[in-house]
């Protein structure tokens, strides 16, 4: 008796380390055990509730059958025979009755949560509304309210609720940004997929594709950023402004015969693929090409040479997407580029 | 030839064991080279659609082409050894079995090799992705046919099982003396009667969406993209119990053994892998946890779920518990039993944790996922298939094992096993999705990644080994004693090692539970028999089966190219398909006009037969 309960004090330290690593591990902008904000804080509570138990049952478990094993070995030349019991129904009601008792511990708050997170302030007046549709491989944002669509990345009002309506325009996809909120599938067809977050804080936090939907989906990723109101309402404002075409007449001619077929800027182009209108102040470029003027990775870049390798060669960057290489001259390349970086929207004070 | 057409359980279970041993390895080479390309970021070792081919194709043999055989191997050989019967109710049928699996696991295969490339939208084959708009190759058309082939094989086998356990069992072996293997086996077919079907009609409509135009998973035309997920997990879900099921059944027979203890708590035992069965069928949403089927049916699905946690529960505190007291031989076989035990509860309770909805809104799709599933199947049921080979490759093979090549390998592969998987956990919570063909840089995902690359290799290198003692063993004098585990306590280990064609010259009567046991208990050398010394009735071979399934084989071609091969001239696919049908209707014709009464083993051949297979 004495051993087991010295191997527990030794597993103690351990036991600690663990929970501090998961109490505050991961990238802030990225880990589910890092939540930040409340729909994945409550997610993270009820993840550490079944961790407890979990590592209980799992230490417990562990402990028997180690000291079984050393305690019950058998001994060189040992030709006797171990009592050969039936079973015992004492034990057996015990280890019935206590996984019992520890499933309702954790079915209760489980389905307290479930009915909690699918609370529907889609006709909140509060809440800011947006359409997610996600297509091979990117993100279409619409906010109904506003009249307005973006791509790509997510300005959402800090400390509101988001309600999200989600839908696909191909295949299945799953919206989710692990450090505000748990995933949701957009299904094809007419059923529209509901749920709901916040981000208190500003910042920008990082979403993926969570179901397998062709090639590229690893790389499908997007950004949610969250800014304070005032900013919210003059990003919404300056999507809405007209946007000036390219200085350079050749670079203006071939953005709008070989882009404007299929992308938006402003209220000019076609509303099929992603929305450019500021892509210049974005995060980065296909979700993936993150723009920093510090690169310290193969996928970082400024702005521009991001958006320079992007057009170049789409499949390169993302295998499989619906852009294809288009046939421009070095110079249009250059230009388009270039024109296409400084598109920003001067939001953020 | 003998192999073609061999009716006899225990060729066909070594067949299985064959068959099934090589697409294990076919399945780990993929793992390794999915593990290759994950094992630095930004990697591109391979292309982001052979990517997509290597896990759909890796989830897809390891479930169907690998791991189901080898237990089917293990079932055939023993489950009529261990109830006293002569062969399986239906021979015929079992050889049957085998080669619509063989042709179909083949014709799954053949998809490398062509131009299109293997099915790449994931083992679950989600509609739409899967449908013909998003999957324009061939690669889906050989994931439906082959799955659709090879599962016939499965049913059948299935079938023949359930009918073998109620209706061949020796006299005074009743339901509640069976051997835990047995009801394992028992249970997992009756799993196999009920799953099986769900898949063949979803294989079936997502077939006629493909090859004929139909409607069923395409939104846009008024089918329904969900409807195949409910499909596909109503088969899928039971799927991971009719896998884990048999395992359990070798865990207790192997720690029963070497514990020299009888199981502790036998009657809960079965009650509760009836239990763990039944509640198996009424899980499956809780793989749709995010597909958005509302609060109610999610709140139900997760306490469902874990529900099964205290059947489970009951059977890992039971075999703790037999060995409490016992006197353990730490054999090859047993060291993956124990291993098994601890393994096993981590990815149970990561099931359990799985099981709470809202958090599963964060694990979904994500490595954490990844970790948990490959607890369960490589930790528990492949840990399970070693153990049982182990166990029973004497009474199998007439050989034993090298033990000490046996030893090093379990713990290579041990621990490169929990290298690999259980860093995944954190990998997911930490947002890596699953599925992913390569990760950015600076996410905090690289050494993670790499380790279990490292541990993944290792486990490649175990098999490796594994397969070495098998070929080392091959070549040593088929010389293992009837008993060579000394503590055997089950009706095979009354018999020759291999065993002779007919199992028993007499059929024994069984006087209680652990039948053999109690006989070495009251002094007894052996059974005592239930009837007279007579002539044995024996099945013919034949050649049957390998034909019918050769023609589904050739009709799967067929239909797949029925629109490719127009330049040679119009529906000649189709024309290739009916030639097939030909061949397996026309070998079903034959089966029936034919009438074959088998032959008998008389009593004097009996005596000089001695242990031949």
């Amino acid at each position: 008796m004495m051993n087991r309960w010295q191997f527990l004090k030794r597993l103690t330290p351990l036991l600690a380390l663990m929970v501090l690593v998961l109490s505050a591990c991961g990238r802030a902008d990225l880990s589910a055990l890092n939540p930040q904000g409340p729909v994945a804080q409550e997610q993270f509570g009820l993840m550490k509730l079944a961790f407890s138990i979990m590592i209980g049952v799992v230490v417990i478990v562990f402990a028997l059958c180690l000291f079984v094993i050393v305690r019950f070995r058998r001994r060189k030349g040992d030709k006797s025979i171990p009592k050969q019991v039936e079973g015992s129904h004492k034990l057996e009601i015990i280890w019935t009755v206590i996984p019992i008792i520890l499933l309702i511990i954790l079915g209760v708050p489980t389905v307290q949560s479930v009915f909690n997170l699918s609370k529907d302030y889609s006709n909140d007046p509060d809440a800011v509304k947006v359409i997610v549709t996600s297509h091979q491989y990117w993100w279409e944002f619409e906010y109904p309210e506003l009249g307005i669509k973006t791509a790509q990345e997510l300005v959402i009002p800090k400390g509101k609720i988001i309600t999200i309506e989600a839908k696909t325009a191909d295949v299945l996809h799953s919206f989710w940004v692990p450090s505000l909120a748990g995933k949701i599938d957009t299904n094809p067809g007419g059923s529209t997929n509901k749920m709901f977050f916040s981000a208190p804080k500003e910042g920008v936090y990082l979403g993926k594709c969570a179901e397998l939907c062709g090639p590229s989906h690893g790389l499908m990723d997007f950004k949610v950023k969250s800014v304070d109101d005032a900013s919210f309402d003059r990003w919404a404002a300056a999507l809405q402004e007209p946007v000036a075409m390219p200085s350079d007449p050749v670079v203006a001619a071939a953005f709008e015969s070989k882009c404007l077929v299929c992308h938006a800027v402003g209220d000019k182009g076609g509303p099929l693929y992603p929305n450019l209108t500021g892509i210049g102040s974005r995060d980065s470029v296909g979700g993936i090409l993150i723009n920093t003027d510090d690169p310290k990775y193969s996928n970082e870049a400024s702005t521009y040479e991001n958006l320079h390798r992007w057009i170049e060669n789409p499949d390169d960057i993302k295998p499989g997407n619906l852009m294809g290489k288009i046939d421009l001259t070095q110079q249009e390349l250059d230009g388009i580029a270039k024109y296409l970086s400084e598109l920003t929207l001067d939001y953020e004070k | 030839m003998d192999w073609l057409t061999t009716v006899d359980h225990k060729k066909i279970g070594i067949l299985y064991l064959i068959a099934g041993g090589f697409f294990f390895l076919v399945g780990g080479l993929e793992a390794l080279l999915i593990r290759i390309q994950l094992w630095k970021p930004l990697n591109d070792f391979v292309s982001a659609d052979t990517y997509n081919e290597l896990i759909t194709m890796h989830g897809t043999t390891m479930i169907f082409l690998a791991a189901m055989p080898m237990l089917f191997a293990l079932m055939n050989a023993v489950v009529p050894l261990q109830i006293g019967a002569r062969d399986v109710a239906f021979p015929f049928v079992n050889a049957l079995g085998f080669w619509t699996f063989f042709f179909g696991a083949v014709l799954l295969n053949v998809s490398w090799f062509t131009s299109t490339g293997a099915p790449a939208a994931g083992w679950t084959a989600y509609a739409p992705l899967s449908g013909p708009a998003f999957s324009t190759g061939h690669g889906m058309d050989y994931y439906v046919l082959g799955l659709q082939i090879a599962g016939i094989g499965t049913l059948i086998g299935g079938i023949n099982f359930l009918v073998t356990i109620i209706n061949m069992r020796a006299p005074g072996m009743t339901f509640m003396r069976m051997p835990m293997f047995t009801w394992a086996s028992f249970i997992t077919s009756a799993l196999i009667l009920f799953a099986f079907p769900a898949l063949a009609v979803g294989l079936a409509a997502l077939m006629f969406d493909r090859i004929f135009d139909a409607n069923f998973f395409d939104p846009n035309n008024g089918g329904n993209a969900v409807l195949w997920e409910h499909i596909f997990w109503i088969f899928g879900h039971p799927e991971v119990y009719i896998l884990i099921l048999p395992a359990f059944g070798v865990i207790s027979e192997v720690i029963s053994t070497f514990s020299r203890k009888r199981l502790f708590g036998y009657s809960s035992m079965v009650f509760a892998t009836i239990l763990i069965g039944f509640l198996g069928f009424m899980v499956w949403a809780h793989h749709m946890f995010t597909t958005g089927l509302g609060p109610v049916a999610n709140a139900l699905f997760s306490i469902a779920t874990m529900l099964i946690a205290v059947p489970t529960g009951i059977k890992i505190f039971n075999w703790i518990f037999t060995m409490w007291g016992g006197s353990i031989k730490f054999t090859s076989a047993n060291l993956y039993a124990v291993g098994f035990i601890p393994t096993f509860v981590m990815g149970g309770v990561t099931g359990v944790m799985l099981a709470a909805a809202p958090a599963d809104f964060q694990y979904h799709d994500t490595y954490f996922v990844v970790a948990h599933f490959h607890y369960v199947i490589v930790g528990g049921l492949i840990l399970g298939i070693f153990s049982g080979l182990h166990y029973w490759w004497p009474k199998m093979f007439g050989r034993i094992l090298n033990e000490t090549l046996g030893k090093w390998t379990f713990w290579i592969f041990y621990i490169g096993f929990h290298l690999t998987f259980f860093i995944q956990h954190f990998l997911g919570l930490l947002g890596m999705p699953r599925r992913i063909w390569t990760y950015l840089d600076g996410l905090g995902f690289n050494e993670m990644n790499l380790i279990s690359t490292i541990g993944a290799i290792m486990m490649g290198i175990g098999t490796i080994m594994f397969i070495l003692n098998v070929v080392i063993t091959n070549a040593k004098p088929q010389n293992a004693a009837d008993d060579p585990w000394e503590d055997g306590r089950t009706l095979e280990w009354t018999i020759p090692s291999p065993p002779p064609e007919y199992n028993f010259k007499q059929t024994p009567l069984v006087r209680g539970y652990d039948a053999y046991w109690k006989e070495k208990m009251d002094g007894h050398k052996g059974m005592t028999p239930a009837e007279p010394i007579g002539s044995i009735h024996m099945p013919s071979p034949s050649i049957l089966p390998f034909t019918m399934s050769l023609g589904l084989f050739i009709t799967g071609f067929g239909l797949m190219y029925s629109r490719d091969w127009t330049f040679i001239t119009e529906h000649i696919g189709f024309y290739v398909a009916g030639l097939g049908l030909l061949i397996t209707f026309g070998s079903m014709f034959l089966r029936s006009v034919y009438d074959d009464h088998g032959f008998h083993i008389e009593p004097e051949e009996l005596e000089d037969k001695g242990v031949k297979a």
